[in-house]
């Protein structure tokens, strides 16, 4: 049986300083400790007389920041429930655990703008002129790459190995439906003159099946086994394949079409019919060819191209949807993925152009293409590669994906309410709204525990082992007439 | 193979202005083709002014 798709993402933001040196570990602190210090009121965060740098150039951010403002690897947990911290020497954001897909894009966005906010706040602790630049991308096109995970809830019981082949085949392909576009290309020894355009930032990266690495030798299924809840009962699915999305309607199908594909192998619904013989080599193929007619080797000796097997998915999951309902991943929104998941295959089959404000590589194709037609550039001309660069910039003076025409879904005030108020229907309702109320007793937060000091010892951990406990109908009220930690704890029989 | 009938697009539901010169009836693709030629147009003003220089020094650590 399947069980109800929490999901989650979590980005790592591209991040460079201009107008100063600095190490992006450093940067990445001094950006978020920024954001603290304006919506926290974080203790100990002092910026006060802090600009010692009048010469712009070789001004040091590294200076800047010792020996008053802490250095140490940031981690900080939101009031709306997520985790905002530095990773790998750039500024992460997890959304809190969400419930359905559309919710995950209101959290997703809700970091943008918190990513927006952060890098305004730093603004005014660098020299003028001077600031740091966030970028919502997967790769520097010099062979670095960060990513943009995807997590979902499975039940333990489901094999792990029936997991891994049969969700393989929608992890090569999803990305005609997701893939964010690049100029160029990052496998060794090939360039823009090979491969001018492909359709996923991510695909060079990938160079085994399944493992346990993050960060080389990158595996298209990861093994991460850190279910974040009580092991005995669930798996977290630690997906890295994907790329971040600027468009909304991307994000929605990135999880939607994803957590429905995940239902339908926990109750063995999905079947081997489109399981690939080659799967590294699949995705880079896939990635290489955004004219979508070339064909994959499939493990039964058919080949099929990205856009059939995708319908194969989409047909499954129709059936699915029939026999089981789709419940699991939320029922109208889960109508809603299938119906957007066949419009945009549709689209790519027939007029391109009609997905372009859902797409991010057809957007992004459509607007590197325009602009080397009416300036006649070669693939290799660095202005394409800085468009490519700034779809993902996330100034909004020069982000351009906000630019092309992007559908969005959700509204300005929703966007904002979720950079501080968790979701009503996960843990996070617990985790966000005791972070709000009892700042000051809360020693430590964590996806399944908080720790409160209510001032006798010892400190009192509250477990969080069901991802579904802890939500606004089980504990809304209790919160409110709850004046104390004390006495919150006291009415949980903690 | 699924059904491949065309659903409806919702509307977009954006809050910009939207670009008077497209009739209103105009299909989808044509309004973003008239977006996209008025972007390509404006873009020089928003891009960044030393491409070259900007792309090279966009240089990151490897992440996860």
């Amino acid at each position: 049986m399947a069980i109800p798709k929490v999901c989650g993402i979590e980005t790592e933001y591209g991040i460079m300083v201009r107008g100063a040196d600095s190490n992006p570990v450093t940067a990445s602190s001094l950006l978020i400790n920024s954001y603290l210090a304006v919506n926290y009121r974080k203790v100990g965060w002092d910026f006060e007389d802090e600009h010692p740098g009048h010469d712009v150039r070789g001004f040091s951010v590294d200076d800047l920041l010792a020996p008053d403002i802490e250095t140490n690897l940031v981690n900080s947990v939101l009031t709306n429930g997520a985790r905002y911290y530095v990773d790998h020497a750039h500024p992460e954001i997890s959304t809190p655990e969400c419930l359905t897909a559309l919710e995950v894009v209101r959290y997703d966005r809700a970091a943008e703008e918190i990513i927006r906010e952060s890098m305004v706040a730093a603004k005014s602790h660098l020299p003028d002129g001077a600031e740091i630049l966030c970028h919502k991308n997967n790769s520097d096109g010099k062979g670095n790459s960060y990513g943009c995970h995807e997590n979902y809830l499975l039940a333990r019981s489901v094999p792990f190995g029936r997991i891994v082949s049969q969700v393989t085949p929608h992890f090569v392909t999803r990305q005609i439906v997701i893939g964010a576009g690049k100029v160029g290309c990052e496998l060794p020894g090939m360039s823009a003159d090979d491969v001018p355009y492909q359709i996923s930032q991510r695909a060079d990266f990938f160079e085994e099946e399944v493992g346990l690495e993050t960060t080389l030798k990158r595996p298209i299924v990861n093994t991460r086994d850190e279910p974040h809840c009580d092991a005995s009962k669930y798996r977290r699915l630690h997906v890295i394949v994907g790329d971040a999305n600027m468009s909304e309607v991307a994000t929605y199908l990135k999880v939607g079409a994803t957590a429905i594909v995940l239902a339908m192998i926990e109750d063995d619904a999905l079947g081997d019919d489109w399981l690939l013989a080659n799967p590294v080599a699949a995705i880079r193929q896939v990635s290489h060819d955004p004219t979508l007619q070339r064909t994959v080797l499939l493990r039964n000796g058919r080949r099929a191209t990205a856009v059939e097997v995708q319908w194969g998915m989409l047909e499954r999951a129709r059936k699915y949807e029939r026999s089981h309902g789709l419940g699991v991943v939320g029922e109208s929104v889960g109508t809603d993925v299938l119906a957007r998941w066949e419009a945009v295959l549709t689209g790519l089959e027939s007029d391109r152009s009609t997905v372009a404000d859902v797409v991010d590589w057809v957007a992004k194709q459509r607007l590197i293409e325009g602009y080397a037609e009416r300036h006649s550039l070669k693939v290799t001309d660095a202005r394409l590669k800085a468009l490519d660069l700034q779809y993902h910039d996330l100034r909004p003076d020069k982000c351009l994906a906000q630019r092309v025409g992007l559908q969005t879904m959700i509204s300005e005030t929703d966007v904002a309410s979720a950079k501080t108020e968790p979701p009503t229907t996960t843990r996070a309702y617990f985790r966000g709204r005791c972070l709000a109320k009892w700042p000051a007793d809360i020693v430590a937060a964590n996806w399944d525990s908080l720790v409160f000091d209510i001032g006798r010892d010892p400190l009192r951990r509250v477990p969080m082992m069901e991802p579904l406990r802890g939500t606004a109908e089980h504990v809304a009220r209790l919160i409110d007439e709850s004046n104390t930690p004390a006495e919150l704890l006291a009415r949980l029989g903690a | 193979m699924a059904e491949r009938t065309q659903k409806q697009k919702p509307a977009p539901s954006r809050t910009e202005e939207t670009v008077e010169e497209a009739p209103a009836t105009a299909a989808s693709g044509d309004k973003l083709k008239a977006e996209l030629d008025d972007l390509l147009d404006e873009i020089d003003g928003v891009l960044e002014t030393n491409a070259e220089d900007f792309v090279k020094s966009y240089v990151q650590k490897g992440g996860q």
